[in-house]
């Protein structure tokens, strides 16, 4: 009983025993023999899922409706115009994270604009917007593939006390993001907004206001994201930033963050995309073919949702 | 004169649609032809029917995001199965559309959000196409092949084919009784409820009509390629809720409109030709197709305020 009443308080709970039993199913196979390397990767690429899926989630908080599809291409700019304005200098990484940062501001404010002036849903606004950033990408890419600087590109695929700096980095994000959400005052507003925007804007709550933060705030999460990734990876490509379009939403909504909005929790998120990567290697190292692990992938995150789902009908 | 409001919904995407038609000609005046409007509106017809698939999950307030990946899935089957031996490629279009039923009685009894269940399913499905066709190729269905080149006099098979499938969905959703039941399961489902319907039927039925012109876009496309890979139609997930959206559809209250949602498709590849003929260069090609879809939508709201400024007055 109080178990229960554990899972149903906490409903991040869920998403970290699913990834602890497919961690140990993983080690079984292997023997224990690639443990720590499992482990480090786990923890680098959920890093990259953690900090777009933080994103996305204040946005899903926001209610029904809102979502941001422009994420992809959003990393994608971000991380191929700061390598080509930092030119491998390595005096030149803070000007890259501060490009990226207000790339990330800049279609942040876009996307407010179409949906609030031409009242455009946000999917569509997102979607349109994620086009035009897109082929910015494009253009500004040319095929050329410049490498990170140097410094950069140690930090991004080194760690410390073998915790790997990627997700170092997201758990600062995390804290931050976590702080915002449970104990300031913006926090709650989106809350109230996700819950009612009626109800919100007659409590005298900025709607508009607020509304424009989360979506420069999920923009600029998405092109720090692609900066990091671009410079884990030795570069940026066009394509980058393509599987984390769903990436972000499923972890969102894995991690037990309510999709019809106003209720939200991060440490689901951390659950959420370790699980996500750590499917994947299973089914990888149990050696299925692409076809069989995109089946059971998606069996899966079913599988998942039909178990989380049902302690909604315990409230 | 009275027009009523549904008829002014669909104005606004007509009239959009009319006007980058109209654009087009004068820009290229050879397209003012059967060959040219052939060649303009082709691709259109699997996208009308995605489109169709996704405005009627729509109508029930819920969003398909494996929309892409089953029309490939589809597409693949097609292109295999049906093709060598139809009897088995039928039984799995059945089976796929009993799934499509079983995702939305899933959804319904432990009301879930669709996006995530359909956003596992495009795993699913695109795991299918993958083990059908791991690499692109197959060959489309004679009759297939033969029914999306037929050369109808007068009028190209796209326009007929579009008005056919605008004729028959209208007359679905809007005409029929099971048409009122599933935009009521939109707009109130607890009325429905009340009033004795079994909201589980009706959402199970949506959804097996939805995978039934998810599997006709298949069929089309193939028809059109004449072969198929298993990432052929992922576009049309985004493709087809924004052609309903520029139909004049909404996500919530199951306000939909069949015709518009064709004329969203329709419009949406003419997007596509517009930009070829203006010679942008495929740099910019996805981001002026970004640009129309605001323009388009900026000039609804525009007309939005005018009728109500008329009405106010």
């Amino acid at each position: 009983m109080t178990l229960n009443r554990l899972l149903v308080a906490k409903p991040w709970l869920w998403s970290f025993a699913a990834t602890i039993i497919v961690w140990v199913v993983t080690i079984l196979f292997t023997g224990g023999a690639s443990s720590f390397g499992l482990s480090q990767a786990a923890l680098t690429f959920a890093a990259f899922s953690v900090i777009v899926g933080i994103g996305q989630m204040f946005v899903i908080t926001l209610g029904p409706g809102n979502i941001d599809l422009s994420v992809p291409a959003t990393m994608t700019l971000s991380g191929t115009l700061a390598l080509k304005l930092m030119d491998v200098q390595d005096g030149m990484i803070v000007v890259g994270l501060l490009a990226s940062i207000g790339i990330g501001l800049v279609i942040g404010i876009g996307n407010y604009a179409l949906i609030k002036a031409l009242r455009i849903p946000p999917i569509i606004a997102t979607l349109s917007m994620s086009f035009i950033v897109q082929s910015v990408a494009i253009w500004s890419n040319r095929g050329l593939r410049i490498k990170p600087p140097e410094t950069l590109a140690n930090f991004a695929i080194s760690g410390l006390f073998g915790i790997p700096n990627i997700a170092l980095v997201a758990l600062i994000l995390s804290i931050i993001a976590w702080v915002l959400l449970e104990k300031s005052i913006y926090g709650r507003w989106i809350s109230a907004i996700g819950q009612s925007t009626f109800a919100a804007r007659m409590a005298g709550i900025p709607v508009d206001g607020t509304r424009l933060v989360t979506y420069m705030l999920c923009a600029v999460l998405a092109s720090v994201c692609g900066y990091l990734l671009a410079s884990f990876s030795g570069g940026a490509a066009l394509n980058m930033g393509s599987e984390y379009l769903l990436m972000s939403i499923a972890v969102v909504v894995i991690g037990g963050t309510a999709v019809a909005g106003g209720n939200s929790n991060i440490p689901g998120i951390w659950g959420a995309s370790l699980f996500m990567f750590l499917v994947v290697s299973m089914l990888n190292t149990y050696g299925f073919g692409a076809g069989f692990r995109l089946i059971l992938t998606g069996l899966i995150i079913i599988a998942v949702i039909l178990l989380a789902g049902g302690r909604q009908s315990l409230r | 004169m009275k027009i009523s409001s549904s008829t002014v919904r669909l104005i606004i995407p007509a009239a959009s649609l009319v006007l980058l038609l109209a654009a087009v000609f004068y820009m290229q005046p050879r397209a003012m032809s059967y060959t040219g409007l052939n060649l303009l509106f082709n691709l259109a017809v699997p996208i009308a029917l995605a489109t169709i698939a996704q405005m009627l999950i729509m109508s029930v307030n819920d969003l398909d995001l494996s929309m892409g990946t089953f029309v490939s899935f589809c597409a693949c089957v097609s292109a295999t199965f049906l093709q060598s031996s139809p009897a088995l490629g039928i039984l799995i279009f059945l089976g796929a559309i009993a799934a499509y039923a079983l995702i939305g009685v899933v959804i319904n009894i432990r009301d879930l959000p669709s996006i995530v269940v359909t956003l596992g399913m495009s795993f699913v499905w695109g795991g299918l196409a993958v083990l059908i066709l791991p690499s692109p190729g197959g060959t489309a269905p004679t009759w297939a092949r033969w029914l999306m080149t037929a050369k109808p006099p007068l009028v190209p098979m796209a326009i007929v084919a579009s008005i056919l499938i605008a004729a028959v969905t209208h007359y679905i959703v809007m005409r029929s009784s099971f048409g009122v039941l599933i935009r009521g399961v939109g707009g109130n489902d607890r009325s429905v409820e009340r009033a004795g319907w079994s909201v589980l039927g009706l959402r199970a039925a949506t959804y097996a009509l939805a995978g039934f012109f998810a599997i006709l876009a298949g069929i089309a496309l193939v028809g059109l390629t004449t072969s198929a890979d298993a990432n052929i139609a992922l576009r049309y997930t985004l493709l087809s809720i924004a052609g309903v959206i520029l139909g004049g559809g909404q996500f919530v209250g199951g306000k939909v409109s069949p015709i518009g949602a064709v004329i969203g498709a329709l419009t949406l590849t003419l997007a596509g030709s517009f930009l070829s003929f203006m010679r942008i260069s495929p740099d910019w090609q996805i981001g002026a197709q970004g640009a129309i879809l605001i323009v388009v939508l900026a000039l609804r709201l525009a007309l939005n305020r005018l009728e109500k400024r008329e009405k106010s007055q």
